[in-house]
């Protein structure tokens, strides 16, 4: 759910990357962090077990710049990926503008993929979404390792409908920005057609 | 689908600030913000500028939206006011007219009583007015939203964004 403030003139969307655990949220959030302007981002935030897993969410703003006049925020969100934190996931989900499903491309991921691209749907339904509705991105991490799946395979079990893909290495920071410039730019052209 | 954008205009804008400066002369606090249940900030008077407002609002909300899947967990519809005690500050979050959050920060020159009896009266206020800005909302997207700036942007305008 966006929030306009003509008060303020500012309009502020939430991102929430989704996927398995050690898929690579994190990382995509902490690239993005190091690479934006001190001005354009807030503290990053994580709330995270001893180990570095995601326990809860991590959290970074960021403004992109002003159209027309309003200054446009993303707040940008990870869920924690573990099987068995699936109640902080649905929370985390509400009120989300657009989702990012970070895939692990190593072949041993695969189920967990699925798993997790299945759960996202449950979950966003609970909520009242539909996943084929919202802006939606697939994100094809971990390109780099030797075990990982052609982008053939993994798009035919990860992405039937076909929307907006990428192949990315968060550690390096390969496709981490064209992933959220795409799903920034749907947020904005749904805003646009006011629904 | 369940997701109604949130809009806030000038007149509530003014309206929802100068309750909670009330608020914050009367219950003698440091500084109070308001939250969306999303975690957008809304609105924050007092020293705010001592504060990362916008941590402080995802955090807040975060924190709600945690104790309200305890609440549910044990059979509650919502734990509707959180305090947290402090060595020198305290916090009071509670939850207005079920949608949004208001958060008051306040030390030893207060008291959890007189907070909590300042924010009931504010918290009726805030309500009215949220309540009136949902209706608005409403009726103008019903009228057809000529007004949203939105409407005209063009694909450059977006991918300016990003230059
Ligand atoms: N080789 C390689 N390693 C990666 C890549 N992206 C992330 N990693 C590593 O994978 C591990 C897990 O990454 P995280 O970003 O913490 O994973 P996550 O998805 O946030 O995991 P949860 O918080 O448990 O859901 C870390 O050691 C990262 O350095 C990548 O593209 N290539
Ligand atoms: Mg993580």
């Amino acid at each position: 759910m966006s929030f306009i403030n003509y008060a303020s003139r500012e309009i502020n969307c939430k991102i929430v990357y989704y996927g398995p655990g050690l898929c690579g949220k994190t990382t995509n959030l902490q690239f993005i962090y190091q690479r934006t302007a001190p001005d354009a981002k807030g503290k990053m935030i994580s709330l995270a077990t001893e180990t570095e897993r995601t326990l809860f969410f991590d959290f970074l703003p960021l403004s992109l710049g002003e159209i027309r006049g309003f200054k446009t925020r993303f707040h940008l969100y990870t869920v924690p990926g573990q099987v068995f934190y699936d109640a902080s996931r649905k929370l985390i989900l509400k009120g989300v503008d657009g989702v990012v499903f970070v895939a692990d491309s190593q072949e041993e991921r695969i189920d967990a993929n699925i798993e997790s691209l299945e759960n996202l749907r449950i979950n966003l339904k609970e909520q009242g979404y539909d996943l084929d509705k919202l802006p939606y991105i697939v994100q094809y991490n971990k390109r780099d390792l030797p075990g990982a799946m052609s982008v053939d395979e993994l798009h035919n079990e990860l992405n039937p409908t076909n929307v907006p893909e990428f192949e990315a290495c968060a550690t390096t920071g390969e496709g981490v920005f064209e992933t959220l410039k795409a799903v920034a730019k749907l947020i904005l052209i749904d805003l646009k057609k006011g629904k | 689908m369940s997701n109604p954008t949130l809009v806030m205009y000038d007149e509530e804008f003014r309206e929802v600030n100068e309750v909670i400066e009330r608020l914050l002369k009367e219950a003698n606090a440091k500084v109070i913000f308001l939250v969306d249940k999303n975690g957008q900030l809304i609105s924050g008077v007092g020293e705010t500028e001592r504060f990362d407002t916008t941590s402080l609002a995802s955090l807040t909300a975060g924190n709600i939206a945690a104790t309200g899947g305890l609440a549910k967990l044990i059979g509650e519809k919502e734990f509707s006011i959180l305090f947290h005690e402090g060595e020198k500050d305290n916090l009071h979050i509670s939850i207005v007219g079920g949608r949004v959050i208001l958060v008051v920060l306040f030390d030893n020159r207060s008291s959890l009583g007189l907070v909590r009896l300042r924010v009931k009266k504010s918290s009726e206020e805030l309500s009215t007015i949220f309540e009136k800005l949902m209706n608005k909302s409403e009726e103008r997207e019903k009228r057809g939203s000529s007004d949203f700036p939105f409407a005209e942007i063009t694909d450059d305008d977006i991918d300016n964004l990003f230059s």
